[in-house]
């Protein structure tokens, strides 16, 4: 086959694969948001320049192979315990940038414990929440953060308060506690979303020079398979159902002399 | 001759620890082992400026020590039964993961909740697997409160060798009772060596290093258990450790170890002081155990007891040691007693006229 010609030279590269997230076809669905929040976290680590001093952990559920496409030192840890893994990483090499990534079955159901806890202790890592509001590798299963009237595979007529329990909001919870520096909400289903939640990743990586307590940022994402929903209506969905209920926004931002007096 | 001390053996188990350059300790309290974590609150972070953590939970601690570990530091938990099975699930992955570490069970009577008081009934636990999955632990049973302290910093060394979790198998009055114990120099912890496959950040002449015990492809698992079986076995061949006593002319031998071999020397004692040609095997690595070694003695003896704090476990690795050769019995008593010397010699004396 005859080669054709490019004539790009006058074209300048504006927008490419960061350096930190490995040229790998992901394995996360057509339109999931997960390849956008791996891409800013990976960004702002490219970023910040901490690829050398950096070391993650991911959970169990769909991120289950975060590894296989974040270019750090990482480890994988069970179920739920990723934030207990951290603080074992963060204390005996305190130098380093620690965060963890989790769903919310990993961080929100099995997980409970060690979350609120790693937080109270105001362990000086990063926590990346991802709430879709649906248990994703195993096939669409009820979180604990599905909304009321929500259909899953184990709510197949939709969940109900007094049968199943409230969604919870565990980053509210979480926004009480004195360990906590920075939490906040945020999306990844619009562009300006995206900026937005990759601030809040910059953030939480670069605040964890202060040793001052965990950053915590969840973005709120959605799930097209397990949904149900192509990937446009899906963010659509998330926008209409998820946010009313999970309002964006920060939740507990350090003072300026907090962040000055570092 | 290192520095001597009166100590209850958590507390020298303690105390070895920060020697032996211990970088972190994740626990939780239970009794009868929370004088490990007190001791090392008091006394570690002031001397060696290590980590040391009261976490949640025995599960939050487990993770602790997989993450710690997994960043190439020296590390111990301790804990007694009921904490040491909440632990299971992250031992599985620390052996999965091929993660070195110290465990230290102080055994306490169960099932359930059980009782505070010595048992040896985690024995199966222990040897035979605990967790899911094919895997095993390195396996040291203390006997006195000098090997409480002993084999904490010899723990580490087989645990960093074979990139192995190793676990102390102690129980609830060799946790609490006081001896003379002989502490080992202090290791500068300075001199510990980061393993290279730790994750400490990816630098930029290396490819990124990752913990896992996740290979989902079947013919990758099935080479990682394969690869994890070629270990188990170099352990096999070259890290069993046992004590035997009198077995050269003996007719009939107790097998026993930690604090139930203690009790089988008196037994030994009194039968011998009888006339009787009684032997002590006592293993002191639980896993790998010393089949050969029992195997050998049960050509020229007639009769075996494993005298054990439980239901009657050991007993079969006994058995599987001696193969048919010759009768084997057990003895044990549960709930937190503590067999004495003369229940034991009559349980032997019944046993030996029926042999005879």
């Amino acid at each position: 086959m005859q080669e054709i010609e490019h004539h790009y030279d006058d074209l300048s590269v504006i927008y490419e694969r960061p350096a930190t997230l490995l040229d790998t076809r992901m394995h996360y669905c057509p339109g999931c948001g997960h390849g956008v929040a791996h891409r800013i976290v990976m960004e702002a680590v490219e970023e910040l320049g901490i690829q050398e001093t950096t070391v993650g952990v991911a959970p169990v559920g769909c991120s289950v192979f975060a590894y296989h496409y974040m270019n750090v030192d990482m480890q994988e840890a069970a179920h739920g315990r990723a934030t207990a893994v951290a603080t074992g990483i963060k204390r005996c090499r305190p130098d380093k940038y620690v965060f963890t990534y989790q769903g919310d079955g990993d961080l929100a159901a099995i997980g409970t414990g060690e979350t609120i806890h790693t937080v109270n202790r105001g362990e000086n890592i990063l926590i990346v929440f991802i709430n879709n509001a649906i248990y994703g590798m195993t096939g669409g299963q009820m979180a604990p953060t599905t909304l009321i009237t929500q259909k899953t595979s184990t709510t197949p007529y939709g969940r109900e308060a007094s049968f199943m329990g409230n969604p919870l909001k565990i980053t509210d919870l979480l926004a009480m506690l004195p360990g906590a520096f920075y939490v906040t909400r945020q999306a990844v289903n619009t562009p300006a979303h995206v900026r937005k939640a990759k601030k809040a990743i910059l953030n939480g990586f670069q605040w964890q020079k202060l040793n001052k307590g965990t950053c915590f940022v969840e973005i709120v994402s959605n799930c097209p398979t397990n949904w149900g929903m192509k990937p446009v209506e899906s963010n659509k969905w998330l926008e209409e159902y998820m946010l009313p209920f999970y309002p964006l926004g920060d939740m507990k931002v350090p003072s300026k002399e907090e962040l000055e007096n570092g | 001759m290192g520095e001597l001390r009166l100590m209850k053996g958590n507390e020298a188990l303690a105390e070895a620890a920060i020697r032996a350059g211990m970088d972190a300790y994740f626990g939780y309290p239970i009794t009868p082992q929370s004088e490990v974590l007190e001791y090392l609150t008091r006394e570690a972070y002031n001397r060696t400026q290590c980590t040391i953590l009261q976490a949640e939970s025995e599960i939050a601690s487990i993770n602790m020590i997989y993450g710690a570990s997994g960043a190439g530091a020296r590390v111990m938990t301790s804990s007694s039964s009921p904490g040491i099975s909440l632990m299971q699930e992250g031992i599985s992955y620390i052996a999965g993961a091929e993660l070195p570490c110290l465990l230290v069970n102080i055994n306490r009577g169960g099932p359930g909740l059980g009782t505070i008081q010595p048992s040896q009934g985690d024995y199966f636990q222990a040897t035979k697997g605990g967790g899911h999955g094919d895997y095993h632990l390195i396996v040291l049973a203390p006997a006195t409160v000098q090997e409480m302290a002993d084999f904490v910093l010899d723990g580490w060394q087989l645990a960093e060798k074979y990139r192995n979790p190793v676990m102390i198998l102690s129980d609830g009055a060799l946790g609490q009772m006081m001896e003379k114990v002989e502490l080992r120099e202090q290791v500068d912890r300075a001199t510990n060596v980061i393993p290279e496959w730790a994750t400490i950040g990816k630098s930029k002449d290396r490819e990124r290093n990752i913990i896992t015990s996740l290979f989902i492809q079947p013919e990758e698992m099935e080479r990682v258990n394969l690869r994890l079986q070629e270990k188990y076995k170099v352990i096999m061949d070259n890290e069993i450790r046992v004590q035997e006593q009198n077995t050269e002319d003996a007719d009939f031998v107790i097998v026993a170890y930690g604090l139930s071999a203690r009790i089988g020397r008196k037994v030994m004692e009194i039968l011998r002081a009888e006339g009787m040609k009684i032997g002590l095997i006592r293993p002191i690595t639980l896993w790998p155990y010393p089949y050969e070694t029992i195997g050998k003695v049960a050509g020229r003896v007639k009769g075996f007891l494993s005298l054990e704090m439980n239901a009657g476990q050991m007993v079969e690795d006994v058995r599987l040691a001696v193969n048919g050769q010759c009768p084997v019995g057990h003895y044990g008593r549960m709930g937190g007693i503590i067999p004495g010397p003369d229940e034991v010699a009559d349980v032997i004396k019944t046993m030996y006229a029926k042999i005879q």
